[in-house]
C-alpha cells in the first residue's frame, strides 16, 4: 500500500539575525506520511524546535517551501494560516499552556468553538470523549490551573485532538513529566496514529521516547543528518 | 448555531478579574458622569443667561442707523483732487418709513414668532427734586409682553392695566426705590425734547439686571409718540423674535438684504456676553474632555495589563487557530463591555448630580441652579464614552494581535 504524503518540506532554510546572523536551518527537505509517528531529535541549538515552528505555520519567515495535505503553505496570509492551524494541526507543548481561568472542558472545547463547525452540545460531547480517551474525564469541570502537571498535559493533548486534526505537533511533550505520565502520553500517541490515523510530529530530548516512534529525524547544526 | 467563542473568552477574562474590571469601568463612570454634568451646567447656564437677556432684548432689532454726510464730489480715483469735508451725522429723522409694510412683511416670514414696533424715548423720571435719567419703551404692551414676558418679572401691578390707562407706565424696581414711588403713585417724566407728562405707575418689574431696573420703563406707543412730538407713524425700532434664537445672525443677514435699515441680531448687540459664553464653553469643554481622557487611560492601562499577563494565553490561542483579528476582537470586546458598564453608570451619576445641583437654592429671579436634563448631552456623553473606551482598548489590542507566539513558546 502506497503511503500518502501529508506534510512535505522543500529546502527549508532559516536565518536568525540576533545577536549575529546565523543559519539555524539549512536545506532541510523531508516528507511525513499519513498516520506516522515521527520524532525529531538533536542537541540544543540543532534547529529542531525552529523546524517544528516552521512546520506549525506559525513561523513564516523562512526560505524554501512547505506543503501540508498537498496545499502550499508558504506565502499564505496569516488569517488563512490561522484557519489551517485551527483545522489541521493540533499542538502539545512542553509547558501545558492551558487557559487558567477556564475549566478543562472549556479548554478542550475552545479550538472547536473557534472552528464553529458543530453545535456547542456536540462539541461538549466530543470534548468529554477526548478527555475520557486520556483518562481525565473526572477532572473535566475543574479549573485548568488546579490540575497536576501530568493531568494538564493530558488536557492539552485532548485539546489538540478536538478538531480531529490530520497532524499533531508536539514540542517536548514529555519534557516536564515523570516516567509514568510519559508512558501514558507515549501510549496515547501510538493509539492516535494507529487507531485514528493521525500523524504525530514530536520534538524531543528523550531518546527512549524517540526510540518508541515510527521514525526519527535527527538534526545537527540546522542540517538533516539522519532520517530513518 | 454560530457560537461566539471570542465573546466567551472576553467575558471570562472580565469575570475572573472583577476588581480590575470594576475599577476601569468606574474610571469611565466618573469621566462620563462629570463630562455630562459639566456640559449640562454650561448649557443650563447659557440658556439661563440667554433667557435673562431675552427678557430685555429681542432676537433682532431693525432701526434707522446713523448715516454720515458724504462729499458732493466723490473722489473717484486716489490721484484726483480731494475735497475735504467734515462728515456729520446726516439723519433727518430716526423714524422708519412705512413701518406697517415692514411689519406685515416680517410677519409673513418663516420662523418669525413675534414682531412689535417700538419707540425709544430718552427721558428723566422726576419725583420732587430727585431725577433719574432713563429710557422708556413705547410699545403695544401685549406684543411686548409676548416677546419679553414682562408679566413674569412684575413685582406689583399688571401689564394689562396699561391697555386701559393711556398714561400708565411700568417702571423698574430701581427707579421705584430711588424715587420712593409705589404702585398707582404718579410720576413725572420729561422727554429729551422737553415734553413733560404726568404718568401713573401701573406696575413695577424686576429683571436680573439692576441697571435695567434703574433706567427702563414701558409706556404705551401713542404716549411715546406724544413725548417725541411725533405723529402716530413715528417708530424708531421694530423688534423681532424668531423661533430659534441661535439662527438670528443668519436671519439678520437675510433681512438686511431686503431693507435699507440696519438689522442687528442679539449676538452682535451683546458681543461681550457672547465671548463670555464661548470662553465658558471652551473652558468647561476642555476640562471635561481631559477627565474623559484620564478615564480612557484607565481602560488602556487595564487592557494593557491584561495583555501583558495573558501573553501565554494569546500565544496558545494563536497556535490553536485564532487569527490576529480574533485577538483584537477579544480585547475590543473587553474594553467595550467595560465602556458600556462604565458609561451606563456614568449616565446615572450625571443624572444624580444634575438632580442634586438643580435643587440648590441660589436666590435671584431664577431661585434654583439653572441646570436641567439635556437628552442631547446624555446621548453625546454615551457615544463618546463608548467610542473613547473602544479607542483605548484598540491600541493595546493591536499590540496583542502582533504578538509572535513562537517568541513566547521559546522562552
Amino acid at each position: 500500500m502506497e503511503k500518502k504524503v501529508i506534510l512535505q518540506t522543500k529546502k527549508i532554510g532559516k536565518y536568525f539575525y540576533q545577536p549575529v546572523k546565523f543559519k539555524a536551518l539549512d536545506d532541510v527537505s523531508f516528507e511525513v506520511f499519513d498516520s506516522e509517528f515521527i520524532t525529531m531529535i538533536g542537541k540544543s541549538g540543532s534547529g529542531k524546535s525552529t523546524l517544528l515552528y516552521i512546520l506549525s505555520t506559525m513561523d513564516t519567515d523562512y526560505e524554501g517551501e512547505l506543503f501540508i495535505g498537498g496545499e502550499k503553505i508558504t506565502g499564505q496570509k496569516s488569517d488563512r494560516l490561522a484557519a489551517i492551524r485551527n483545522k489541521n494541526i493540533g499542538f502539545v507543548f512542553q509547558f501545558h499552556y492551558l487557559l487558567p481561568e477556564f475549566t478543562c472542558l472549556k479548554n478542550v472545547m475552545i479550538p472547536a468553538l473557534k472552528m464553529g463547525k458543530y453545535t456547542k452540545q456536540e462539541i461538549e460531547e466530543q470534548a468529554y470523549q477526548k478527555l475520557e480517551l486520556l483518562g481525565i474525564k473526572d477532572q473535566a469541570l475543574k479549573q485548568a490551573s488546579k490540575l497536576s502537571g501530568g493531568q494538564q498535559q493530558r488536557v492539552a493533548i485532548a485539546r489538540a485532538l478536538i478538531n480531529h486534526p490530520k497532524i499533531i505537533m508536539c514540542d517536548e511533550p514529555t519534557g516536564n513529566l515523570d516516567s509514568k505520565n510519559t508512558s501514558i502520553v507515549l501510549e496515547t500517541f501510538h493509539q492516535l496514529s494507529k487507531e485514528f490515523g493521525q500523524t504525530i510530529i514530536a520534538v524531543t530530548h528523550d531518546n527512549d521516547f524517540a526510540e518508541a516512534s515510527n521514525r526519527i529525524i535527527e538534526l545537527a547544526d540546522g542540517k538533516l543528518i539522519h532520517n530513518t | 448555531m454560530r457560537l461566539n467563542v471570542n465573546s466567551e473568552i472576553a467575558y471570562t477574562h472580565l469575570i475572573t478579574r472583577k476588581k480590575q474590571t470594576i475599577i476601569a469601568a468606574l474610571g469611565v463612570t466618573v469621566g462620563i458622569g462629570i463630562f455630562i454634568f459639566m456640559i449640562s451646567l454650561v448649557v443650563g447656564f447659557n440658556r439661563y443667561s440667554d433667557e435673562a437677556l431675552f427678557k430685555a432684548e429681542p432676537h433682532l432689532r431693525i432701526y434707522q442707523d446713523d448715516t454720515l454726510s458724504r462729499p458732493l464730489i466723490p473722489q473717484i480715483k486716489p490721484d484726483y483732487t480731494t475735497v475735504i469735508i467734515n462728515p456729520k451725522i446726516a439723519n433727518l429723522s430716526n423714524t422708519l418709513i412705512n413701518p406697517e409694510k415692514i411689519i406685515a412683511d416680517l410677519k409673513k416670514q418663516d420662523g418669525v414668532v413675534t414682531v412689535t414696533p417700538q419707540v425709544s424715548v430718552n427721558l428723566f423720571y422726576n419725583n420732587g427734586i430727585s431725577q433719574i435719567n432713563g429710557v422708556a419703551s413705547g410699545v403695544n404692551i401685549m406684543d411686548a409682553n409676548a416677546m419679553f414676558n414682562i408679566q413674569s418679572t412684575m413685582l406689583a401691578g399688571d401689564v394689562r392695566n396699561l391697555l386701559s390707562t393711556s398714561n400708565g407706565i411700568l417702571i423698574g424696581v430701581g427707579i421705584a426705590e430711588k424715587l420712593n414711588i409705589q404702585l398707582y403713585d404718579n410720576i413725572n417724566i420729561t422727554s429729551s425734547i422737553g415734553v413733560v407728562k404726568m404718568m401713573k405707575v401701573e406696575g413695577i418689574f424686576k429683571t436680573s439686571n439692576s441697571n435695567i431696573d434703574l433706567t427702563k420703563s414701558y409706556i404705551n406707543l401713542a404716549m411715546s409718540q406724544q413725548l417725541m412730538k411725533k405723529s402716530s407713524s413715528y417708530l424708531t425700532d421694530i423688534l423681532v423674535n424668531i423661533k430659534d434664537p441661535n439662527e438670528a445672525p443668519k436671519f439678520s443677514k437675510q433681512l438686511q438684504n431686503s431693507t435699507i435699515y440696519k438689522v442687528e441680531d442679539w449676538q452682535a448687540a451683546n458681543e461681550q456676553s457672547m465671548s463670555n459664553k464661548k470662553t465658558r464653553q471652551v473652558m468647561f469643554g476642555s476640562i471635561s474632555l481631559a477627565i474623559l481622557l484620564v478615564a480612557a487611560f484607565g481602560i488602556y492601562n487595564i487592557i494593557n495589563m491584561t495583555i501583558k499577563e495573558k501573553l501565554n494565553d494569546i500565544a496558545i490561542l494563536k497556535a490553536t487557530g485564532f487569527s490576529g483579528k480574533d485577538v483584537i476582537n477579544i480585547f475590543l470586546k473587553e474594553s467595550l463591555i467595560m465602556g458600556i458598564i462604565g458609561t451606563s453608570f456614568g449616565l446615572l451619576m450625571a443624572s444624580g448630580l444634575i438632580k442634586f445641583v438643580s435643587g440648590i437654592y441660589i436666590g435671584g429671579d431664577r431661585e434654583y441652579f439653572p441646570i436641567g436634563f439635556e437628552p442631547q448631552i446624555f446621548l453625546i456623553g454615551a457615544i463618546l464614552g463608548v467610542l473613547i473606551t473602544l479607542g483605548a482598548g484598540y491600541i493595546p489590542a493591536i499590540g496583542a494581535a502582533k504578538i509572535d507566539p513562537i517568541e513566547i513558546f521559546r522562552k
